[in-house]
């Protein structure tokens, strides 16, 4: 009983129940799943909600920061990262987080996301990966998987998929890792990582969209969907230690890279103390 | 170099554009690259460092104009500049700075067009782009300064106009403007007129970040104050959260409209040149304003009654006031480095009886103070 209303707390906390519930999100997304994990990281880490800042662009999970009782900017699509650049070099006090799909972040963002890692620009981006784009309905995304169907793929998908945390490595973030729905404690640790990084953090995160994805591929409902992570994830430790082969039907999860470089606004902070003009934080 | 007791300076157009920035407390620049403009990005990169002030190059327009957006509201004072390439990627979040109500200034060093077009070469053909660039209804401020100390003033206006409608404005100087070079006085400080934000004076809980207010124009709380409110690209209430309400939609695009239709007044600025006892009048903005001065001067001497309306505010147009400006005139030039842009709103907006003649120039090169004066002579 203790639990459960910790967790209504929390809700009631974080959350802006008066004024655009319910959500958007079709029944058994995965959408809820991250912004609960987001919510009790953020908890957790006894944040001041009035110095934390939600980012996002276009897309079913863009939608999170209006439900968040946080400093929100609901932006254009594949543009938050950007968005989010010009908040955390005007504040740079400001926890910044990034809520962005895998069409938002990986097509029509793909420029802002690799400059926002080589800046290695203390946001922390979490990137909801569903492979497909949901809120137009269930086109191909740079994610779908090859032979897989969506609208705009009717005879399956031919072409290649980008890999958010390989992009993110080759780009120079300095936190990038992998998580999924079905491991929400792992999710929660990731995110709560993320944050404390001092430098550019990305959680990709699987999650389900059962409505087109799971629909198109005779995936299933949302539970077979996230049964599917359950059996086919497998934790970076675990991975290092297993011959390729075995890896074969799994993906990687975990915090897979961790670098120490300097961050943007530190970076430029020192600048200003070079020239002396530098101003006093302002928390 | 130092010498503060020396005042007079000789500035850029670009680089009196930075002055003029600097002087209205712009305190973040994000920008891209782009010839001609690209002097105002390096004046700020060296500048605003000195004054603790954030600079950022970031990978395009489409990013400069965003990071200006997120830091106007964490706060800053933000600008940007480009040329018409850079201008068209601004348009996508520029209209999310009319809808979220976002204060930042795009200075537009107009060069020549469509597409990479003439980008060492001179154009005006940006006027319209200014007004309707991106999709869907709202009211634009855009201004055209003609000489270096203009582009200060002009500068300084944008963001003071900024600050006080909440609404981006853009400032459309051109090639042969920003590079070219004259003598300024930059002014003290506390000599002109410095706006700042209008912030909430209520607790946060009443906060309303697009509040229907008698003026129509909100104030408005920063990032990290306490205030938590939710900005949208959506068509949003008073609160900022989406609506598809069609009240709330109506009162919305209303309010875009209203809080800068209704104080036009506080907007609106021109020049009358000689227009007394003028029976034709040159309508003109930017570089094309100076050749229109020295042309007006050639005419009179030859005893053509001619005066000359240079408009500093191109966005709103002053439809009245300019319809009252030219009520004694028989004929009206207007003269634009463009196809014919501005001249479809003097039409418009002109007296019936008066007969209107467009002089365009669109080959890259300066119209020159004789061409106007053939004009001049051919319809008198």
């Amino acid at each position: 009983m203790q639990k459960i209303s910790h967790e209504s707390d929390i809700t009631h906390h974080y959350l802006r129940p008066k004024k655009k519930f319910p959500n958007v999100w079709c029944a058994g997304c995965g959408n809820g799943i991250v912004m609960g994990a987001l919510i009790r990281s953020i908890d957790r880490m006894k944040l001041d909600k009035d110095n934390v800042v939600v980012v996002s662009g276009i897309g079913c999970s863009s939608r999170m920061p209006v439900y968040l009782d946080f400093n929100t900017l609901h932006t254009t699509h594949g543009r938050a990262l950007a968005f989010a650049t010009g908040v955390k070099v005007a504040k740079p006090h400001l926890k910044v987080i990034v809520i962005t799909g895998d069409g938002d972040a990986l097509a029509i963002g793909g420029n802002h996301f690799i400059h926002a890692c080589r800046r290695n620009i203390d946001i922390t981006t979490i990137l909801i990966n569903n492979k497909i784009y949901g809120m137009t309905g269930g086109q191909f995304a740079p994610t779908t998987p090859g032979g897989s169907f969506a609208t705009t793929a009717p005879y399956g998908n031919y072409e290649k998929q980008f890999d958010a945390v390989k992009l993110a490595i080759g780009s120079g973030a300095s936190y990038v890792s992998r998580g999924t729905v079905y491991h929400v404690q792992q999710l929660e640790k990731l995110i709560e990582g993320g944050i404390r990084k001092k430098g550019f953090a990305l959680v990709d995160v699987y999650s389900n969209c059962h409505t087109y994805y799971g629909r198109f591929n005779k995936e299933g409902d949302a539970v077979r969907m996230l049964d599917w992570f359950k059996k086919h994830a497998m934790p970076i430790e675990a991975a290092r230690k297993l011959p390729p082969e075995k890896m074969q039907d799994k993906f990687v999860t975990g915090l897979i890279h961790e670098t120490d470089a300097t961050e943007f606004c530190e970076e430029y902070d020192m600048l200003l103390k070079r020239l002396g003009t530098a101003k006093e934080v302002e928390e | 170099m130092s010498n503060k007791n020396i005042k007079a300076r000789l500035l850029q157009g670009n680089e009196a554009c930075v002055q003029g920035a600097l002087y209205a407390g712009v305190d973040f620049f994000a920008g891209y690259p782009i010839t001609p403009s690209t002097e105002v990005a390096e004046g700020m990169a060296r500048e605003l460092p000195k004054r603790g002030g954030k600079f950022i190059q970031m990978e395009d327009e489409i990013a400069s104009m965003a990071a200006i957006i997120g830091a106007s509201n964490a706060g800053c004072k933000s600008m940007t500049a480009t040329s018409g390439p850079g201008f068209s990627l601004m348009q996508e979040n520029l209209g999310y700075a009319y809808i979220t109500e976002t204060p930042c200034v795009i200075v537009n060093v107009q060069r020549g067009g469509p597409s990479t077009g003439l980008p060492t070469k001179i154009g005006q053909a940006d006027t319209m782009q200014a007004k309707w660039g991106t999709h869907g209804d709202y009211t634009a401020i855009a201004l055209a300064p003609s000489t270096v100390k203009e582009c200060f003033e002009e500068t300084v206006r944008a963001v003071n106009l900024s600050e006080r409608f909440r609404t981006p404005v853009v400032v459309l100087s051109d090639e042969v403007l920003g590079h070219m070079r004259e003598m300024m006085v930059v002014p003290d400080e506390g000599e002109l007129h410095v706006n700042k934000r209008q912030k909430p004076d209520v607790p946060s809980d009443w906060y309303k970040h697009f509040e229907m207010t008698p003026s129509f124009t909100s104030h408005m709380a920063s990032f990290g104050e306490g205030y938590r409110y939710n900005v949208t690209g959506l068509t949003h209430d008073q609160e900022g959260f989406p609506t598809a309400n069609p009240v709330e939609i109506r009162e919305k695009l209303d309010k875009l409209r209203l809080k800068i239709d209704r104080y036009t007044d506080e907007i609106y600025k021109m020049r009358a040149d000689m227009m007394e006892d003028a029976h034709i009048a040159i309508i003109s903005y930017g570089t094309v304003s100076r050749s229109a001065r020295q042309a007006i001067k050639m005419a009179r001497e030859r005893r053509i009654k001619i005066g000359g309306i240079q408009l500093l505010t191109i966005w709103p147009f002053p439809d009245a006031k300019l319809n009252q400006m030219l009520s004694g005139v028989r004929k009206i030039i207007v003269a634009e480095l463009n196809m014919g842009q501005l001249i479809n709103e003097v039409q418009r907006v002109a007296p019936r009886h008066a007969e209107i003649y467009g002089l365009q120039r669109y080959d890259g090169e300066v119209m020159a103070p004789q061409q106007i004066l053939d004009k001049i002579r051919e319809v008198k």
